[in-house]
């Protein structure tokens, strides 16, 4: 079972802007990824680089199911989330060269990008340490009555944690407006799911704290969506946590130190021939909704956004160093 | 000035910080029908509400987290975690999450929470309910610390830290509670990283905070039988440090002893005495000795306890030791 998968798009009552939109940003985080994955075999970039190529239907799916004022969080795997949010992909190159522009002035690198007035709260690198902030997240939203809906996504790996266990059935017993989406990627760096998890299937979790769930192809970026769609309907007419498990893959290592010695490459070619990016252009140009020159124009776009965002990152001045004693309290 | 125990001193606290601040809200084990494990919270819940004080599962770690969460989300929690011993199962939502959050991510969010919990020992609960963390907690930038020692810094120093916009740890001391003094009512506050000197001396500094204050006090009313006179400067903060007053102190008396109930390696009183010696070197007339708890596991039999945990009788000893050498 991988999912429900929605095998027509003019099923999916999606207008043409919108789905050009999934396609545009789906590209734009690819190329992000692909520019990124470059500069840091460059030594332009340091630290632990995870990128997202594969996954990105998950993050463009789910968010656009949001409305602006609605809350991301999200662990370290987080450029492609951090995109689909809205942060501009200028800010999120500078932060990955640690240049002061960067969305978290170049103090929190790949792992941490931030925007809070975008409700983009965070990548967070401690596996699964972030779901007790979404569940405080949600009882914010109810006790202040904002009406805010938390995204709350983490992998695979994270539904083994014992924070998976104390955030969901918290979230559960305080009926918190949060969808806990998981990203199977079947593999926590290099350990394949059914070598670490009892449950491979991951939706079947939520089951033990009373939490609705479904299995989702996050392959499909309309599947997704409609989905995250029902998802946040649920949990916004105060019916308390959903969780989606989206079945998904990373086309590349976990993070650029990876030699990627534990699967096959057959198995990762398999999974490219349903590149998301890939089927979902193709079910557009099937369907009629998309011409070969709004694909040109697509990629001419995304293009120049990156080669800006290169250009912006490294034109960035450096954070000064007094930068370092800055924010360490807000009443020192 | 009303009379009144350490534990009323901090429920009057969270009493009135949530009639001021509707943003005030308290989570935390038992701390609705049961009352908080020390009685704190009692009562609490019929006023305010079931929207303003929560129970919680035993999960320290969402506990920790919920907090963080919930600050970024707007509200000023108090969490409250039933003893110090178990906060270790939340130190990674505190250390990790709740110190970096201002810094980490470029200064556009603060974390304004805070976490109340018991440390100490003397209760006889052995070696896992009897241990003094704050160490661990006060080393890391980020997080404030404090440790009230009396009714009145009780109360001040919790509404002063339920106001502050930094993550503030609260810890409290298990054998405090009905400890009675005299506590100011409605609005007192008592700022976070301010020390008190609690009893003027010209002879001898000694530096204590939490409980130890108390043991200080009770040391320095059996030297002056002896014709000597103690200062006992009570930290109140940890985090941040007032070595201001503290400094000024050995100026005066040009000799000091730390006190903590923490095991000594490393301790509070490697930092302060480090401190002075970096800072008022030429004001010393001895080496600096530290008194604090004996590097053991706690055990629960009642004398075995009692020689793990610094008292008045060896505070008076290092104290002696000490003029001993100076010839003082
Ligand atoms: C608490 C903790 N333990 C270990 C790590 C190291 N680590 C980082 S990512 C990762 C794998 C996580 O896998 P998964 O949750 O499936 O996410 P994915 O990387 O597949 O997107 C590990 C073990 C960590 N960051 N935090
Ligand atoms: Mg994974």
């Amino acid at each position: 079972m991988e999912g429900k998968t929605v095998t027509k798009v003019a099923q999916s009552g999606l207008d043409k802007k919108t789905l050009l939109k999934f396609l545009h940003e789906m590209l734009l985080i690819r190329k992000f990824e692909d520019k990124a994955g470059e500069l840091y075999a460059r030594g332009k970039i340091a630290g632990f680089l995870h990128l997202y190529n594969g996954e990105e239907a998950v993050a463009v799916g789910a968010v656009s199911a949001l409305q602006k004022h609605d809350l991301l969080i999200t662990h370290y795997r987080d450029h492609g989330h951090g995109i689909a949010k809205g942060i501009d992909v200028n800010r999120c190159m500078a932060e990955l060269l640690g240049k002061a522009t960067g969305c978290a002035k170049g103090r929190g690198g790949s792992m941490h990008f931030f925007d809070a007035s975008l409700g983009f709260y965070g990548g967070w690198a401690i596996v699964a340490g972030h779901l007790p902030l979404a569940v405080g997240l949600g009882l914010a939203s109810n006790i202040l009555g904002k009406n805010q809906v938390t995204l709350c996504v983490f992998g695979d790996g994270a539904t083994n944690n014992g924070y998976f266990h104390e955030a969901l059935n918290l979230a559960k017993l305080w009926t918190v407006p949060v969808v806990f989406l998981c990203e199977n990627n079947l593999y926590g760096m290099g350990t394949a799911v059914h070598r670490a998890s009892a449950v491979t299937e991951m939706y079947k979790k939520a089951a033990a704290y009373n939490i609705p769930a479904e299995q989702v192809d996050g392959m499909d970026v309309l599947a997704v969506r409609e989905a995250t769609d029902k998802a946040v309907d649920h949990v916004r007419k105060g019916n308390g946590p959903y969780f989606l498990e989206v079945i998904t893959y990373r086309f590349r290592g976990h993070s650029m130190a990876d030699p990627i010695l534990y699967r096959d490459k057959g198995e990762v070619d398999e999974w490219k021939q349903r590149d998301p990016i890939v089927t979902f252009r193709q079910k557009l140009e099937t369907e009629g909704l998309l011409s070969a020159q709004e694909v040109e124009q697509i990629e001419r776009e995304t293009d120049e956004m990156i080669a800006e965002a290169v250009r912006f990152a490294e034109a960035s001045p450096d954070p000064p160093l007094s930068d370092l004693y800055e924010d360490i309290y807000a009443n020192p | 000035m009303p009379m009144i125990t350490y534990r009323e001193a901090l429920h009057q606290a969270l009493r009135e910080e949530m009639s001021r601040d509707e943003r005030v809200v308290v989570f935390g084990e038992d701390v609705v029908a049961y009352g908080g494990a020390y009685g704190v919270t009692s009562g609490l819940a019929k006023d305010f509400g079931d929207h303003r004080i929560m129970d919680t599962p035993i999960a320290e770690g969402v506990i920790g987290g919920a907090a963080v969460g919930a600050a970024m989300g707007g509200l000023r929690p108090v969490a409250e975690l039933m003893t110090i011993n178990f906060a270790l199962l939340a130190s990674d939502a505190l250390i990790n999450h709740a110190a970096k959050v201002l810094h980490m991510f470029g200064g556009q969010m603060s974390v304004p929470l805070v976490v109340r919990m018991v440390g100490g020992g003397g209760a006889q609960l052995a070696s896992t309910h009897s241990q003094s963390f704050e160490v661990m907690f006060a080393h890391v930038p980020g997080l404030k610390v404090v440790t009230p020692a009396t009714p009145a810094d009780a109360k001040g120093l919790l509404k002063s830290a339920i106001r502050d916009d930094d993550p503030v740890l609260c810890i409290e001391h298990a054998l405090l509670y009905r400890v009675r003094g005299e506590v100011p009512e409605g609005e007192f506050l008592v700022s976070l990283g301010k020390a008190e000197v609690k009893r003027e001396g010209k002879d001898i500094t000694l530096v204590a905070y939490s409980r130890m204050t108390l043991v200080a006090l009770e040391a320095a009313d059996r030297l002056r039988e002896e014709g000597i006179e103690a200062e006992v400067v009570d930290l109140r903060s940890l985090r941040p440090l007032d070595m201001e007053t503290v400094l000024a102190s050995v100026r005066k008396t040009n000799r000091a002893v730390t006190i903590e109930e923490t095991w000594r390696t490393y301790g509070i009183g490697a930092e302060v005495a480090s401190r002075i010696q970096e800072e008022a070197f030429d004001y010393l007339d001895a080496p600096i000795q530290r008194v604090a708890g004996v590097e053991v596991p706690i055990p629960y039999a009642k004398h075995l306890e009692q020689a793990a945990i610094p008292d008045a009788k060896r505070v008076v000893e290092a104290v002696k030791q000490l003029l001993v050498r100076t010839g003082g």
